[in-house]
């Protein structure tokens, strides 16, 4: 049985890193608090097209999405590009009752404002994004935003 | 004798703090929203009459199911298509077949809307009697057109008009439009937004190419 020497008296005491959850709790916590979840899962494969105009859009809880693009699981829901509102594949004549209902959940001052993103494939053709649009216009959502991926060139 | 407590190793807290924050890091979104904002135009009333505009103020993009551009009657591209409009808007020559102008103080004395009178007059104070173009741009595309061909077209419009914006703003103001909206100089920007509207009008889809 050996015995370790002490010798304590030359090297130097350790940094002590208690503190060193607190330093990354606090880290946690911004994260946990600037982030926000994802509300609902997409079931359509979307490749927004890139455009070197895009401007970032503010105000999240005033936008609503609509999403375009081929089913993510083709083998069940076939190739033709769906619209998915909220969490379900919907028909272009649903898109009424959704602006109403997304209309419904935001306050009365920033109705005006109300802004609905579409998000659509690049692939997808203009025939559907046409539809939706024209719905949207009946439904008085008169303002879009057409989700692109901002480049610079 | 007192009795000792051993203390906790807290050292495997951090640990434990880290890996929570990676869950957060990966499970968290941080995108941001990015797109181009347009206003679609209220429905067409059938009974509201049709608005008179003179041929040569109208500035005709087409483009068909197979992708390919109809600027003003000529097969165009979409290298082309941003100089073109630039010059459709600001007709520096005065050419005959671009787009009319009006000098923002006629436009004043032909408004009677107190609220686009203010906006003319807020605009000659800023930027002096300049031009207002009366230039509409008129978007239509096929049912069969892609989507990412659109929204190419749509950008080179969007480009054409912000660069005038900035032209602009850089000969007055000495910093670029976008500057200015960064900055909140909120009067500046709107009176060079009333200068250079973006007008853009889409026709009423048809369906041409057959497909869907």
């Amino acid at each position: 049985m050996g015995r370790f020497k002490k010798d304590d008296k030359h090297t130097a005491p350790a940094i002590s890193t208690a503190s060193l959850p607190d330093i990354i709790f606090m880290l946690l916590f911004f994260f946990m608090v600037t982030t926000t979840m994802r509300q609902s899962s997409i079931y359509v494969k979307i490749v927004p097209p890139e455009a070197s105009q895009s401007q970032k859009l503010e105000k999240k809880s005033l936008i609503s999405y609509i999403y375009i693009g081929p089913p993510i699981n083709p083998q069940v829901f076939g190739n033709e590009p769906r619209i998915q509102l909220n969490d379900t594949y919907s028909d272009v004549k649903d898109i009424a009752e959704f602006i109403t209902k997304e209309r419904e959940n935001i306050k009365e001052e920033d109705r005006q404002k109300m802004t609905t993103s579409l998000k659509v494939d690049q692939d997808v053709k203009m025939g559907i994004v046409t539809d939706v649009k024209q719905e949207l216009r009946k439904a008085g959502a008169f303002k879009i935003n057409y989700a692109a991926r901002r480049v610079n060139d | 004798m007192k009795r000792k407590v051993p203390e906790i190793n807290a050292s495997s807290t951090a640990d434990m703090a880290f890996l929570l924050l990676l869950f957060f890091l990966v499970t968290a979104s941080m995108n941001v929203d990015s797109g181009l904002t347009r206003i679609l135009p209220p429905p067409p009333d059938p009974n509201a009459p049709v608005p008179e505009i003179n041929q040569r103020n109208i500035f005709v993009v087409l483009i068909n199911a197979a992708d390919q551009l109809l600027v003003e009657g000529k097969p165009g591209s979409i290298a082309t298509l941003k100089d073109q409009t630039k010059e459709f808007i600001a007709n520096p020559y005065n050419n005959p077949n671009l787009s009319d102008g009006e000098l923002l103080s006629e436009k004043i004395k032909k408004t009677t809307d107190p609220k686009m009178r203010k906006k003319y007059e807020d605009a000659l104070k800023l930027l002096g009697d300049r031009r207002v173009t009366k230039g509409i741009i008129s978007l239509q595309n096929d049912r069969g057109t892609s989507y990412s061909m659109y929204i190419k077209v749509q950008n080179e419009l969007a480009k054409a008009v912000n660069e005038l914006r900035n032209e602009l703003s850089k000969e007055i103001f000495g910093t670029s439009f976008n500057k200015l909206v960064e900055l909140k100089q909120d009067d500046k920007a709107e009176a060079i937004k009333t200068v250079i509207p973006m007008q853009i009008s889409e026709a009423e889809p048809k369906n041409v190419g057959g497909t869907k």
